[in-house]
């Protein structure tokens, strides 16, 4: 069965283009807004990878890792946090509240996928 | 900056999606920049600045536009202190907000159509940015934080590539799955880089009854024979390096190496490309020399600032929306268009075919009608926008204007939320901003003027937006001293417009401003003397099948008005016979319709038919006679006479034979095909397939006067300027 994905940002570019890769490498790639609407997704069902922006309206980032991380099935989800800079406290923020790891944007393709394999194998 | 170029031709595609994100961030982007004006934004107003900010830059990284990634970091960075609030919000850092915002937006337009900004042309904002941030105590933790971050980067590239043995020690936190992370995995990717030896190192592992599972025990000692690098292995520990302790050993020979301390690691990614790709931004934006440091400088004083973006904004969650392109939306709406024509055609034909049986109407015709108008109306919708990103930027303007020009005026807006066809919304945007910038400089006085005639010191222009009937009313009005009418009448006089012993009513007058080549301004300011006169906005509301008028009272200020369809794509139509030929008039430009008795009838030349009624005498135009129509009724006592009114508020009598019905229509452009015809703004397919021509009754008011008499009559009635026009 097909990996799953979830992509949260609130730059449709950034979805586009995490979903773009992510479905090159045979994942099934499910999208969301902001926070808020990650949460609503994923009602009901489970990815093996989550991967959100930080900065995004309604829900940030941070939250909801602490959300999910707080919810029995989400527990063990890989969840990457993306980040404009190495901004050590946004790393540190996100770790805080139980991201996996993270990405830097921009990102190349290969990167994305060679991050993503790292958590989810 | 290589790896922007791999993903920026691998992401190439994005690259529409990316502008036009960026336009509607820009549009939002305006709207709290607006805001900004009026008063200091509440942290939510801050977020979504530096949201936009955030977002742009992001994508802009993808596509490789560096200047773009340069300007809004640094932008981006002085948001990211006024929100936590180690920089207070001033009229200054609003101005350089307002105007950073106007050369974001132009930086966008520049990437978009790949064109370059000349070399300095953001580094006036930049240097002042860089000020506003020094004065907030922000350049010295960037320059600590970049020079901090310099030095364990060059330290990292001295290992030497040949076949080393590692010796790794990794003693895993308790609280290591709490991220999710699997050590196994780590391993894995551990072997994946040579030879590798495990051993685990059980002996803090708890007895079974204390043991919690949620916590990590083990740890391991690896023994990695491989030409990898010691960063290639920082790489794998990437995620854990916080949470864990690593100790990497080059034990080659035997001669152990001092192990890299965790503090250093830390400091930089080991995503090295990535990395390195946002240090060159970060060395430009701060013009820091160019030398590389792996950690944005302003990244320094982040943490109140994630604190701040993690309260959870309290902002209603938007509307689910989906984005396409246009011209996906403009084919459904074609083809809908046929659909209309198409189910027409059919319900004729069936209409007919029922009479020919002497049944009643064949079952399923009418919900076929009902369905296909619904279905025309939800499409049309689809298409429709609120006017407030046009009124958007008209507070900016005022403000800019009305600073130049000394005078105080308050703009208040209503309806911003009327929706309206999103072409019709571009093209109202320079209309709009050309009669603003009137009403500011030739309509407002200046405060002492104000006060002196009894009036407040502060000026209004008001800017609405509403529904009425079928079309959009948008109306801009003003206190100010309304139009100088003795001074439009000289002016047009000494012009030509109209002859020199012209009697005019007073709203004759007004309409002159609207008149090509009239221009009031006694010297062409660069304000409203742009080379573009209220005829150009005239001209460009008409284009989009709208009207303008204008009222005025003298020292009491002056409004106009304009009339603006709902959509571009139908319209309802009166459908009218003349001879055999059919036309369609607008439903919204006709007043009524009558067979005037003989009696009403007048000549006022050879040429030109008047008709009166309850009072007033109107202008009668044949369009038989224009469009050269035989066999046409001729003599308006014998047809029909439709009063339509023309733009300004003045009325013209069309005749025709008859009327034949109303009917949506679906306008078909004849500009692709034809040049433009007088009179005639396009065509339409009828239910029969015939085409029908759709009247543009402005012009004809227009071409009545050239077609009569060929030139202008020796005394112009009030007619007869409205052909001036």
């Amino acid at each position: 069965m097909a990996k799953r994905a979830l992509t949260v940002d609130d730059s449709k570019t950034m979805r586009d283009m995490v979903a773009f890769t992510l479905k090159g490498a045979g994942f099934e790639v499910l999208e969301a807004e902001d926070g808020m609407h990650a949460l609503s997704v994923l009602k009901g069902q489970t990815v093996d990878v989550v991967i959100t922006d930080i900065n995004m309206p309604n829900m940030d980032g941070v939250t909801l890792v602490k959300e999910l991380r707080a919810k029995p099935e989400f527990r063990s989800t890989p969840i990457l946090i993306l980040t404009t800079e190495g901004g050590e406290d946004k790393k540190a923020s996100g770790r805080a509240a139980g991201a996996t790891g993270w990405i830097v944007k921009p990102f190349a393709p290969d990167k994305l996928l060679a991050v993503v394999n790292k958590v989810c194998p | 900056m290589s790896s922007d170029g791999s993903s920026g031709s691998d992401f190439e595609r994005f690259r529409v999606t990316f502008f036009e994100e960026c336009n509607e961030i820009l549009a939002d982007l305006e709207v709290h920049l607006t805001q900004l004006q009026e008063e200091a934004l509440d942290v939510e107003g801050l977020n979504a600045v530096f949201r936009a900010a955030h977002s742009i830059k992001a994508g802009a990284g993808a596509f490789g536009f560096t200047r773009l990634v340069t300007f809004t970091h640094s932008f981006e960075a002085l948001l990211d202190k006024l929100r936590d609030g180690q920089i207070e919000q001033s009229p200054h850092i609003a101005d350089v907000l307002i105007r950073g915002g106007d050369i974001l937006a132009e930086l966008v337009t520049a990437a978009q159509e790949e064109r370059e900004v000349a070399a300095d042309f953001t580094a006036p904002i930049l240097a002042e940015i860089a000020e506003v941030m020094d004065e907030g105590g922000g350049a010295a933790a960037v320059a600590s934080a970049a020079a901090a971050a310099v030095g364990p980067a060059s330290a990292a590239d001295v290992e030497p590539n040949g076949p080393r043995s590692w010796q790794i020690t990794l003693a895993p936190g308790p609280d290591l799955f709490k991220n999710a992370t699997e050590p196994l995995l780590l391993i894995r990717e551990l072997q994946g880089l040579g030879d590798l030896i495990v051993r685990c190192n059980s002996d803090a592992l708890p007895t079974l009854r204390r043991m919690d599972p949620e916590l990590s025990y083990l740890g391991w000692v690896f023994t990695l024979e491989s030409t990898c690098t010691r960063q290639d292995i920082q790489e794998v520990f990437e995620f854990v390096d916080d949470t864990c302790s690593i100790d990497i050993e080059d034990v080659t020979g035997r001669t152990p190496r001092a192990t890299t301390s965790q503090e250093e690691e830390d400091g930089f990614g080991l995503f090295e490309p990535l990395e390195s790709d946002s240090a060159p931004e970060a060395g430009m934006a701060q013009a820091e020399g160019g030398q590389p440091a792996p950690a944005p400088p302003v990244g320094a004083a982040r943490a109140p600032a994630a604190a701040a973006a993690g309260a959870p904004a309290s902002k209603p969650a938007a509307a689910s929306s989906i984005r396409v392109e246009l011209n996906r939306i403009d084919r459904l709406v074609n083809t809908v268009g046929e659909l209309v024509i198409t189910q027409a055609m059919l319900s004729q034909e069936l209409g007919e075919l029922a009479d020919y049986l002497g049944r009643q109407p064949i079952a399923g015709q009418e919900a076929l009608a009902a369905l296909t108008r619904e279905l025309q109306e939800c499409v049309m919708a689809i298409r429709m926008q609120p006017v407030k990103s046009v009124f958007a930027r008209m507070p900016r303007l005022v403000r800019d204007l009305s600073g130049k020009l000394g005078k105080k005026i308050n703009l208040r807006m209503s309806g911003e939320h009327t929706e309206v066809d999103k072409t019709i919304i571009e093209e109202l945007a320079d209309p709009l901003t050309h009669m603003i910038r009137n009403s500011i400089d030739h309509g407002m006085e200046m405060p002492a003027d104000r006060v002196a005639v009894g009036k407040p010191e502060e000026g209004t222009i008001e800017l609405s937006a509403a529904h009425v009937g079928g079309n959009i009313v948008i109306s801009v009005s003003d206190d100010g001293a309304g139009i100088n009418r003795e001074r439009v009448l000289r002016k047009a006089m000494e012009k030509g417009i109209v002859p020199a012993d012209a009697v005019l009513s007073d709203h004759e007058i007004d309409e002159l401003i609207f008149a090509p080549g009239f221009s009031t301004a006694d010297q062409v300011t660069d304000i409203s003397g742009r080379g573009v006169g209220m005829d150009v906005v005239r001209r460009n509301i008409m284009g989009i099948g709208g009207r303008i008028q204008v009222t005025s009272h003298p020292a009491r200020g002056t409004r106009f008005n304009l009339l603006i369809p709902l959509t571009l794509a139908v319209l309802d139509g009166m459908i009218v016979a003349v001879g055999n030929q059919r036309y369609i008039l607008p439903i919204t430009s006709i007043v009524e319709s009558f067979r005037p008795d003989p009696t009403q009838l007048r000549f006022l030349d050879d040429r030109t038919q008047l008709v009166s009624i309850r009072g007033e005498f109107i202008r009668i135009i044949k369009l038989c006679d224009l469009f050269h129509v035989p066999d046409a009724v001729h003599d308006p006592a014998r047809g029909l006479v439709v009063l339509v009114e023309v733009a300004g508020g003045g009325k013209v009598g069309i005749v025709v034979d008859e009327l034949i019905g109303q009917q949506q229509i679906v306008i078909k452009s004849l500009n692709d095909n034809f040049d433009p015809v007088e009179g005639i703004s396009g065509a339409t397919i009828l239910g029969n397939g015939k085409v029908a021509l759709i009247l543009d009754i402005e012009q004809l008011a227009i071409m009545r006067a050239d077609v009569s008499s060929g030139r202008l009559p020796p005394d112009p009635g009030p007619a007869a300027l409205v052909a001036a026009e």
